[in-house]
């Protein structure tokens, strides 16, 4: 006599969870890819897990603390590892509204993660977006910090190379005063003959153009 | 009776000119310069396109007829004449001047935007040392279920090159800001050049020991990783194969023959200033074909480096197209996991497009060819900001390559930034521009500071549309007119005794009227030139002399 009402059971299960019913998910893991050789075998006790976790999801939410295990129903699980799912109410005659189940599952996203080693690109729940991680974001960028640190470095090196630059000239200044002063008093006088200077006489027969001059041209030959 | 007196003309009065400390300084400097950037990203493009192998005949051929008797012409002048470009052609005649200001011009104008290109470069080093770098994933959108949907539609790395770098705007009538990040990076480079050319050639001459042997090791290091990724192979035997036919088409010539040109940086008049703090003695013939074939050798080796790298990279973008193709079809008819290798993808989707097309229909499949992958080849900016940011990223260890790679494109930039700041300083050193009293190190802050001032205008959102602008009109045109002016100045007007040497001394130029008739014909706006030689030659006894403008006292 147990029988009807387990017929009864499976073919309103059969009713609520099937491929693109209202307010079931479709999940896909792809656990060889995530964890290569420690790749676990999909089989019933990790859909257990997995309703398990479903149902602690909704028992977050506010009017849902009565969820139980079996208020979860699997459906179609493929050798992909995918399947179906949806939460029944505790009546299980109808099945939660899609927004309340994918708002439970965002919320608890990385705890059902953690419980499979799996991440949100491994385990996926389609049509629910999960709420990204913000990527590390210092609060100085790295980029600033190298940029102060070479500028710094090129700022002294430039400021000590003109610092020496001015020693040295300053040096040299000291150095060569008195050979100066004797090399402008002998410049400044020019000779006048007649009441004309002589210096334009020297200078006004031609430039000199050394590009066009070649050594044996400075002399003439013989 | 010259010898006897002890007396060397050339060298007197001259012992104020500054030297290089020695022969290498000077190699490493003309190697620097012609060295730059477009011996990695313009070079392995024109060899890919040309048909590969197939495309150094003509490059060689322009070299031995172009590149190094123009380059020889320009040492040669430097050296003997020991001025910049505006004394070298002021003394040639006064009336070749403006060939020299010319070349002055240019050398300034590149000056501005090839810093900016060394801007976007260092901005990339500065990025990379951080990991995850930061071109490998996209911002995250407003409420955090995904990412930015300009990324998402143009990659990350586009999207990390276009947005936040340059932060570009629609088209060039649309100025936009000023991005302070690049304009902070503008700073320091400028900062950087004054530090080196600060003294001229005696703090560029310490400095190019470094900045131009860096990129080579940095090249071998690549060279080595490149060889030893999966896919190297496939991305050499696709450059290296030649294709003979594509001879015949009149483009690869004349490309090839710019290619060599702009290779060598000519004309811009910093070869001239360079040679010209040689000693007179120099033996500038083996200096010039030494400085091009290390510059085409390095072209080539440099595209070794770059193709086995691009091979890596689309083996790897080809085996990432099969891979979405397969996780398609595993989702779509539910096979275990990794049930299908890449090899057998062809055969499954075959059998499941007989047995239900209408389901394979609906998948987003791409075709996947290793050629395409391969032909996706960049020149310029593109190659060295997005193709290759892009391919860095998928190697183990992807920052340590990333500050390599940047670190060399940096140091390949700056020692060619020295030839064309010296192509700006010296003639304005020559000239006595600013009075005696003023020092060198104030003159070249100087320029630096006008130069910074004029490329503020790169850092604007729409800078780089300028800076396109300015590469395509500022430098080609222009400086095959002055090489032209450059040879018929040379050769007619300066004459070509004065050129070769007398019989028994060494000195600089050795070359008699077959070299020049080499110079001669094969110059590509040269054809008129042909005439003038022919014309000239036979008159080279008269030494030319009645084109001096000495006043005969």
């Amino acid at each position: 006599m147990l029988w009807p009402l387990f017929f009864l059971v499976t073919a309103i299960h059969a009713e609520l969870c099937h491929p693109d019913a209202e307010n079931a998910f479709k999940v896909r893991l792809s656990i060889r890819t995530a964890l290569g050789d420690k790749a676990y075998v999909w089989d019933t006790n990790e859909e257990y897990l997995f309703r398990a976790m479903v149902a602690f999801s909704m028992r977050k939410v506010p009017s849902r603390e009565a969820t139980e295990i079996s208020h979860v129903l699997l459906c179609n699980v493929t050798q992909r590892v995918s399947f179906w799912f949806v939460v029944t109410d505790p009546s299980r005659n109808h099945t939660l509204p899609a927004v309340e189940v994918q708002s439970a599952i965002r919320m608890n996203r990385n705890r059902i993660n953690n419980a499979f080693f799996l991440n949100d690109r491994t385990l996926e729940f389609l049509r629910i977006p999960s709420t990204l991680a913000p990527p590390m974001d210092p609060s100085v960028p790295i980029w600033i910090i190298v940029f102060g640190v070479i500028f710094c470095i090129v700022i002294v090196a430039t400021a000590l190379l003109v610092l020496s630059g001015i020693r040295h000239r300053r040096r040299n200044n000291k150095g060569l005063p008195g050979l100066d002063d004797a090399e402008d008093k002998c410049e400044n006088t020019i000779t006048v003959e007649n009441g004309i200077p002589c210096d334009p006489l020297d200078t006004k027969g031609g430039h000199i153009n050394d590009g066009f001059l070649t050594e044996d041209e400075r002399l003439t030959p013989l | 009776m010259a010898q006897a007196s002890g007396l060397d003309p050339l060298v007197d009065g001259e012992d104020e000119r500054p030297k290089w400390d020695n022969k290498l300084q000077y190699l490493l400097s003309c190697i620097g310069f012609a060295v730059g950037l477009g011996n990695i990203w313009r070079f392995p493009y024109l060899c890919q396109t040309y048909g590969g192998g197939a495309f150094l005949i003509p490059y060689l051929i322009a070299l031995v007829f172009e590149g190094i008797p123009l380059f020889y012409i320009e040492l040669a002048i430097g050296q003997r004449l020991r001025k910049g470009s505006i004394g070298v052609w002021t003394s040639i005649s006064p009336y070749l001047g403006g060939v020299g200001l010319g070349c002055f011009s240019v050398s300034f104008i590149v000056c501005l935007y090839y810093n900016t290109v060394l801007v976007w470069v260092l901005w990339f080093l500065l990025n990379s040392f951080q990991d995850p770098l930061p071109w490998s994933t996209c911002p995250l959108n407003l409420n955090r279920t995904g990412f930015v949907q300009e990324c998402q539609g143009s990659g990350t790395v586009s999207y990390f090159w276009y947005r936040q770098t340059l932060n570009i705007t629609a088209d060039i009538s649309n100025s936009g800001t000023i991005q302070w990040q690049l304009f902070l990076c503008l700073v320091a480079c400028w900062t950087v050049v004054y530090l080196c050319v600060i003294r001229g050639i005696e703090s560029t001459g310490k400095v190019i020991y470094f900045t131009a042997l860096f990129p080579y090791l940095v090249l071998t290091i690549f060279l080595i990783r490149g060889l030893t990724l999966p896919g190297a192979t496939e991305g050499l035997t696709y450059l290296f194969t030649p294709k003979m036919q594509i001879l015949q088409n009149p483009r690869v010539w004349l490309d090839a023959a710019t290619q060599i040109f702009f290779s060598l940086s000519l004309a811009f008049g910093g070869h001239i200033a360079f040679a010209s703090y040689n000693p007179p003695r120099n033996n500038c013939e083996k200096d010039a074909v030494t400085i091009a074939l290390v510059n085409s050798m390095t072209s080539l080796y440099a595209s070794i480096t770059i193709f086995s790298i691009m091979g890596f990279k689309a083996t790897n973008d080809y085996g990432r197209c099969l891979d979405r193709n397969i996780l398609s079809l595993i989702n779509e008819f539910d096979f275990p996991e990794q049930s299908i290798p890449r090899d057998e993808y062809p055969t499954v989707l075959m059998h499941l497009n007989a047995t239900q097309p209408e389901r394979v229909a609906r998948l987003p499949l791409k075709t996947c060819h290793l050629d395409d992958f391969l032909d996706k080849s960049a020149s310029g900016p593109g190659l060295a900001f997005i193709v290759f940011t892009e391919a860095v990223l998928h190697m183990p260890g992807a920052p340590a390559w990333s500050v390599l790679f940047f670190g060399m494109l940096f140091t390949l930039g700056l020692s060619s930034m020295f030839g064309n700041m010296e192509g700006v300083i010296t003639p304005l050193l020559d000239m006595g521009v600013l009075p005696r009293g003023i020092p060198k190190e104030a003159m070249t802050g100087l320029v630096c500071l006008v130069c910074f001032l004029s490329a503020m205008c790169f850092t604007l959102q729409s800078g780089s549309y300028w800076l396109e602008i300015f590469d395509n009109f500022a430098a080609s045109l222009n400086l095959i007119i002055f090489a032209f002016l450059e040879v018929v100045g040379v050769i007619y007007v300066y004459g070509m005794k004065r050129s070769s040497s007398p019989q028994g001394r060494r000195s600089c130029t050795r070359a008699g009227c077959r070299s020049s008739a080499c110079s001669c014909p094969s110059c590509p706006p040269c054809g008129s030139q042909e005439l003038l030689w022919f014309s000239y030659c036979p008159s080279t006894d008269r030494g030319g002399r009645t084109h001096n403008w000495r006043e005969v006292q």
